[in-house]
C-alpha cells in the first residue's frame, strides 16, 4: 500500500504534530513530577514557542493535506496565508494565557492539577489550529468538539467554587446542543450534496438544482454551531455566565483565541462553499442559492446592539468585558457582511489589536482581583490614585476597546466603516457608529470610578511585580503603537487574505 | 423484497431531532438534558448512515464513527461537570443552578 500521500501531508501539517506532542509530553511529566510542578508551565510555553515556529514557518505555504478520494484536487486541511494568520493569533494568545495563568492565584492555588491544566490548555490549542485550515464537515465537527470539549473543563477548573461549576455546567449544555444542531445540519447538507468537502459541496451547489429551503434550513442549523462559538446572537446567552464564573486566565482565552477560530471557520466556511469568484475590486460573487447578506446584517446588527446595551447595567467588571466582546463579534461580523478582500482585511487588522486590548483589560482586572478578591465595579472606586500604573493602563486598554483615537482600537473600527462605506451599506454603517457612542458609557464609567471617585477605605494599593509590568507594557505597546503607526498592520493583513480556492 | 425508502428514516431522524430539542427546553434536571442531547446527535447519525446507504457513499458511515466516539467523549466530560456541580450544590435541578442572572 502506497503511503507516500500521508507523509506528503504530515508535511502541512508540522504545528498540530507539535502541539500534539507537547498534549501529550505534559501529561507525561505530570505523571513524572508528581511532587513538584514548577517546570510545567515552562514546558508549555516551550511547546507553544515550538509550534508557533512552526506556524510562522507557513507562511506563504499554500496546498492541501490529506487528499480527498473523491476528487484529489482537495484536501480535508487547506494550508493557506489566511490561516497563518489566525494560526498566528491563537498562537500569540496563547503565550500571553501561559503568563496570564502563572500570575493568577486561582490557578496558583492548584498546585496537584497543574499538568493537567496545560494538557487542556494544549488540547483547546490544537482543536483550534485545525478547525481554522479544516475544509472538510467531518474534521469541522471534530475540531471544533475537542475544542469545546477542553474548554468545558478549563471553564470549570477552579471545581470547589461553585460559580466555577455552575459557569461549566451552562457552557457544556449550550456548547452540546449547538454542536448537536450543527451535526443535523451537516448530515443533511451531506444527503443534499454527497459530500463533506467544502470544495466539493461548492461545485455541486454550483452545478446542481437543489431544494433551496432544505439548504437554508441546514446552513442555518450549522450556523447555529458556529455562531455559537463566536457568541453572536441569539447565541449568545452562555457567554456571560461562563465569562464571569471561568477562572480569569480562561475568561480571556475564550474571548480571544476560541471567537479567533470561530470566524475563521465562519469566514472558510462561506468563502469556500458560497464565493463563484472574487472580481478585479476585491468583490466577492456569492451563489444565489442562500441570502447570507441578509442573515449576517441582521444577526450582526442584533449581535451588537445586545451586547452594548445589556452591558449598560453591570455591576461586575469581568461579565461587562463579556458584555463588551460579544457586541465586538457583531463588529468583526461587519467585516465579513461587505463580502468583499476590503472587509477581510478589516477583520484581520481588527483581530490583531482585539487581541491586546481585550487581553490587557482581562490581565489588569485578574491582578486587581488578585488583590481584593472582587471584580465589583465599586471597588475600584479611586484606584487610579492609589495604583496609578494600572489605572492609567486599564483606561488606555478600555478607550481602545471603545475605539477613540489615538489608540489601535480606533484604526481597527475605522477600517471596518470604511469597507462598509465603500459596499454603500451606509446605514448598516451607521447603526453601527451608534453603536460605538452605546459603548462609551459603560466603558468611561469604569474611569469614572477610578479617576474621579476619592478613595475609600478599603481601596488599596495593588503591588505589580517586574514581571506582571513586563506583560501590561508588551501588551500596551501595540495599542499605542498601531494607533499612530499602523501601516505595518495594514500591510500585514493586507498579504495575508489569501484563502485556498480562488 | 422491497427495501425501506428513505423518507422513512428522514422522517424518524427528523421526529428524534425534534423530540431532543424540545426535551432540551423543557426538562429541568441536567442528566435528562444530556440525555435529550445524545438523541440529538443519535437522530444525526442516523441521517447520515441512510444517506450514506442512498448515495451509494461510505464517507457518511465513516462519519458516524466518529460522532459516536465524540458522544462518548462529550458524555464522560459532562457527567463529571454533573457530579461536580452536585458536590456543590447537592442537586442537578437547572432551576436551582442561578447565581448568574443576567
Amino acid at each position: 500500500m502506497d503511503l507516500s500521500f500521508i507523509t506528503e501531508s504530515l508535511y502541512f501539517v508540522k504545528p498540530e504534530i507539535a502541539a500534539s506532542a507537547s498534549i501529550i509530553l505534559l501529561v507525561l511529566l505530570d505523571l513524572i513530577f508528581h511532587k513538584n510542578k514548577t517546570i510545567i508551565p515552562y514546558v508549555a510555553l516551550a511547546g507553544i514557542i515550538i509550534t508557533g515556529i512552526f506556524v510562522v514557518d507557513q507562511f506563504n505555504i499554500s496546498g492541501f493535506a490529506f487528499l480527498s478520494t473523491d476528487n484529489p484536487k482537495y484536501g480535508m486541511i487547506a494550508v493557506d496565508n489566511f490561516g497563518a494568520f489566525f494560526k498566528l493569533i491563537i498562537i500569540i494568545s496563547s503565550i500571553f494565557v501561559v503568563a496570564f495563568s502563572a500570575y493568577s492565584d486561582e490557578i496558583n492555588k492548584i498546585t496537584d492539577r497543574l499538568g493537567e491544566y496545560y494538557a487542556l490548555i494544549f488540547g483547546m490549542i490544537l482543536g483550534m489550529l485545525v478547525l481554522i485550515s479544516a475544509s472538510d464537515l467531518i474534521l469541522i465537527y471534530l475540531s471544533m468538539e475537542l475544542l469545546s470539549l477542553s474548554s468545558y473543563v478549563l471553564a470549570g477548573f477552579t471545581k470547589l467554587r461553585d460559580r466555577s461549576s455552575e459557569a461549566s455546567l451552562k457552557y457544556l449544555l449550550y456548547g452540546a446542543t449547538s454542536t448537536g444542531m450543527m451535526l443535523f445540519g451537516i448530515s443533511i447538507l451531506y444527503g443534499l450534496t454527497g459530500s463533506t468537502n467544502l470544495y466539493i459541496i461548492s461545485a455541486a451547489l454550483q452545478t446542481q438544482s437543489l431544494n433551496l429551503l432544505t439548504l437554508a434550513f441546514s446552513i442555518i442549523l450549522i450556523f447555529a454551531g458556529i455562531g455559537y462559538k463566536i457568541s453572536s446572537a441569539p447565541f449568545h446567552f452562555w457567554t456571560p455566565d461562563v465569562y464571569e464564573g471561568a477562572p480569569i486566565s480562561i475568561t480571556a482565552y475564550l474571548s480571544v483565541a476560541s471567537k479567533a477560530a470561530g470566524f475563521a471557520l465562519l469566514i472558510r466556511f462561506i468563502k469556500t462553499t458560497f464565493v463563484t469568484f472574487v472580481d478585479d475590486n476585491g468583490n466577492w460573487q456569492l451563489l444565489q442559492v442562500f441570502d447570507w447578506e441578509s442573515l449576517l446584517i441582521i444577526i450582526s446588527l442584533l449581535t451588537m446592539t445586545l451586547g452594548n446595551f445589556t452591558a449598560l447595567w453591570q455591576r461586575n467588571l469581568k461579565r461587562m468585558l463579556a458584555y463588551s466582546s460579544i457586541a465586538h463579534a457583531g463588529y468583526l461580523m461587519l467585516g465579513l457582511l461587505v463580502f468583499s478582500n476590503q472587509g477581510l482585511i478589516a477583520i484581520l487588522i481588527y483581530f490583531t489589536i482585539y487581541l491586546f486590548m481585550n487581553l490587557g483589560a482581562f490581565f489588569i482586572v485578574m491582578v486587581i482581583a488578585n488583590k481584593t478578591g472582587s471584580e465589583d465595579i465599586d471597588d475600584y472606586d479611586g484606584l487610579g490614585f492609589k495604583s496609578s500604573f494600572l489605572g492609567v493602563s486599564l483606561a488606555i486598554f478600555l478607550v481602545s476597546l471603545t475605539g477613540l483615537p489615538p489608540t489601535a482600537g480606533f484604526i481597527g473600527k475605522l477600517y471596518l466603516f470604511i469597507a462598509l462605506v465603500d459596499a454603500k451599506m451606509l446605514t448598516v454603517a451607521i447603526i453601527a457608529l451608534l453603536n460605538t457612542v452605546v459603548s462609551l458609557y459603560y466603558y468611561i464609567r469604569v474611569l469614572k470610578h477610578m479617576f474621579l471617585t476619592s478613595p475609600t477605605e478599603k481601596t488599596e494599593k495593588i503591588p505589580l511585580n517586574f514581571g506582571q509590568i513586563a506583560v501590561i507594557i508588551i501588551m500596551l505597546i501595540p495599542i499605542l503603537l498601531f494607533g499612530v503607526y499602523f501601516s505595518p498592520v495594514v500591510d500585514l493583513a493586507k498579504s495575508y487574505i489569501t484563502i485556498l480556492g480562488f | 423484497m422491497t427495501s425501506i425508502p428513505l423518507e422513512y428514516y428522514l422522517i424518524l431522524s427528523a421526529f428524534m431531532f425534534s423530540v431532543g430539542v424540545t426535551g432540551v427546553l423543557i426538562r429541568r434536571n441536567a442528566i435528562v438534558v444530556f440525555m435529550c442531547i445524545e438523541l440529538m446527535l443519535n437522530s444525526a447519525n442516523l441521517t447520515l448512515v441512510a444517506f450514506s446507504s442512498f448515495l451509494g457513499n461510505p464517507i457518511g458511515q465513516v462519519f458516524v464513527f466518529f460522532v459516536m466516539t465524540v458522544a462518548a467523549a462529550e458524555a464522560a466530560v459532562g457527567l463529571a461537570i454533573i457530579i461536580a456541580i452536585f458536590r456543590n450544590k447537592l442537586s442537578v435541578n437547572i432551576d436551582e443552578i442561578n447565581i448568574f442572572k443576567w
